[in-house]
């Protein structure tokens, strides 16, 4: 079996960083991602990221991935498995069960970090099994990584960010937009993305729904309508529409499986995206050992998931006695500041306030 | 709506685009900024990107940008810098008639100097014809391409997109 100091799942944002870190103190890091490629959601972000202008601010996702797993790439302390699924993990023994290209190997490591990000939430409606009907990730997947086209008229389904988003990429890929609808009252996302695709002429919905999807063999269109104080659909407000793509950003959930899998404790925080482990401020769980960083401790934005992985990757180097306890304590402090400060604004409320709420029910846990 | 018509619409008040419109004394002396960022976000690169100093330094990295516009010359960089797309540079200064508006375009392929083009609102509504003044391309992929506008001169503060005249076969320019 093959052993390491840190394994960590997940070569997204925050796996990256938190190996990058960790290896700057020595550690011996195993980076295993199911992907070919170093980056994770990163590598079909081909917007400008916000953000801190000395720390990426204004820089593509892409160019962020492509920088990120250069130095991944030029670490001799970091070994990254591409192509490789995690596909469980056994508590008793500490061991990941991975299927590599080769075929299944055992992993056993000091430390493991659990950076496996989201997944995308289906929204129930008539239709919604129908070709046609996808993910918003999908469709950024298959337009920026693949250049194929998923159509050449689509519904948007949700407002936020990446709603909004992919919606600016569509029309960059030479699909028409046919219209954004939002449930809630007011969008999501940052007003900055909404103003960008409403001088595209794309019409923006707020209180609106899908009603249905339907046609044959695949999407032949849509129908919207307006949503009463219920959530109920109003007869009457119906739309209409020619589309044959439906693309769903109704939001994100955490993936963690493995975390369930570990024992680890978990809580329902719907402002976080669904379940989430509990987790302290080194980002670690109530199991010893086991960390967490990224969209999976709670969905946010990649820069927050790059922090996090820093954090993360300073404590797990702390916790194997690899950083001197001054240098760790200013340099945490410095990483929660951080943290605390990209979630200050009124778009970061909710997601304090669930943290929050997550730190209280940490306090009352013992590690098992 | 908390937020008002900007978080329901996309389109920002008209009382929101006043704030960030200098005094007429300023407009009639040459080139100027206008930043159409309204909500706090986690942001900061425009300050950092203009070298005159005319966009203030941020207390916290969810301040809303304030400008200077004694110290904005006009010269255009914070608008290709600014990863919200939310920053434009209006002269009305151009010639009697016309007035140029340099807006971050991220389509391809990109517009070529002395091109027709159809211009467009914060709703992405035609208001006029206009012509392409001079494109400045960014370095890929990194860059922003900045396409500075000749539109007439009453439209400065209403155009914010362009969409080129042969997409739709027709002239308005
Ligand atoms: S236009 Fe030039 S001078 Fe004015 S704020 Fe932008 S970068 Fe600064
Ligand atoms: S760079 Fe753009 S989006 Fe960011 S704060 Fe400045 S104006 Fe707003």
């Amino acid at each position: 079996m093959k052993t390491t100091e840190l394994a960590i799942v997940g070569a997204g944002p925050a796996g990256v960083c938190a190996a990058l870190e960790a290896a700057s103190y020595g550690v011996k890091v195993t980076l295993i991602d199911r992907d070919d490629e170093i980056g994770g959601q990163l590598v079909k972000q081909t917007h400008k990221f916000f953000g801190w202008h000395e720390k990426s601010a204004g820089t593509r996702g892409i160019v962020i991935s492509r920088n990120l797993a250069g130095s991944v790439e030029e670490n001799a302390s970091i070994c990254f498995m591409g192509s490789t699924e995690a596909l469980g993990y056994y508590k008793d023994d500490g061991v990941l069960l991975l299927e590599t290209p080769q075929g299944i190997e055992k992993l056993k490591s000091g430390r493991l970090l659990i950076a496996t990000g989201a997944c995308e939430k289906m929204i129930l409606f008539p239709g919604n099994d129908l070709p046609g009907v996808y993910g918003a990730g999908a469709v950024q997947t298959l337009m920026n990584v693949h250049g194929v086209k998923p159509g050449d008229s689509v519904l948007m389904i949700g407002s936020g960010n990446i709603g909004l988003i992919v919606s600016y990429q569509l029309v960059q890929a030479g699909v028409k937009l046919a219209a954004l609808v939002e449930a809630l009252p007011g969008i999501g996302g940052y007003a900055v993305h909404a103003s960008k695709i409403r001088r595209l002429g794309i019409p923006i919905f707020t209180g609106y729904s899908i009603k249905e999807a339907y046609g044959t063999d695949c999407v032949e269109g849509a129908i919207i309508w307006q949503l009463d104080d219920n959530w109920q659909g109003i007869a009457g407000t119906e739309k209409d529409l020619n589309v044959d793509v439906v693309c769903l950003a109704t939001g994100l959930t955490p993936l963690c499986e493995f975390l369930w899998q570990a024992g680890a404790g978990m809580a329902y925080v719907p402002a976080l995206g669904g379940f989430v482990p509990l987790y302290d401020e080194n980002m670690k769980t109530t199991v010893d050992g086991i960390y967490v960083a990224g969209d999976v401790a709670g969905i946010e934005e990649a820069s927050t998931a790059m922090a996090e992985g820093r954090l993360a990757g300073l404590a797990i180097a702390n916790s194997l006695g690899k950083v001197s306890a001054g240098e760790f304590l200013e340099k945490r402090r410095v990483s929660l500041e951080e943290l605390e400060q990209l979630r200050a604004g009124p778009t970061g409320k909710a997601i304090v306030e669930g943290l929050a709420g997550l730190r209280g029910q940490m306090g009352k846990r013992v590690s098992v | 709506m908390k937020g008002g018509i900007l978080l329901t619409t996309g389109v920002p008040s008209k009382e929101q685009v006043e704030s960030r419109t200098p005094p007429k004394s300023r407009r009639e002396r040459g080139p100027f900024v206008v930043i159409e960022c309204f909500q706090e976000i986690p942001c900061d690169p425009c300050h950092y990107s203009c070298k005159f100093g005319a966009i203030k330094q941020f207390e916290s990295i969810n301040d809303i940008p304030e400008v200077d516009w004694s110290k904005c010359t006009g010269c255009g960089v914070c608008v290709a810098a600014c990863p919200g797309l939310a920053i434009f540079v209006v002269d009305e200064t151009f010639s009697d008639t016309e007035c140029l508006i340099a807006i971050p375009y991220e389509f391809a392929p990109l517009p070529g100097k002395g091109d027709a083009v159809r211009l467009l609102d914060r709703a992405g509504q035609e208001v006029g014809g206009g012509f392409v003044h001079r494109v400045l391309p960014g370095k890929k992929p990194q860059g922003t391409p900045v396409v500075w506008l000749r539109a007439p001169k009453e439209l400065s503060m209403t155009v914010r997109n362009l969409e080129p005249v042969e997409k739709g076969g027709v002239s308005h320019g």
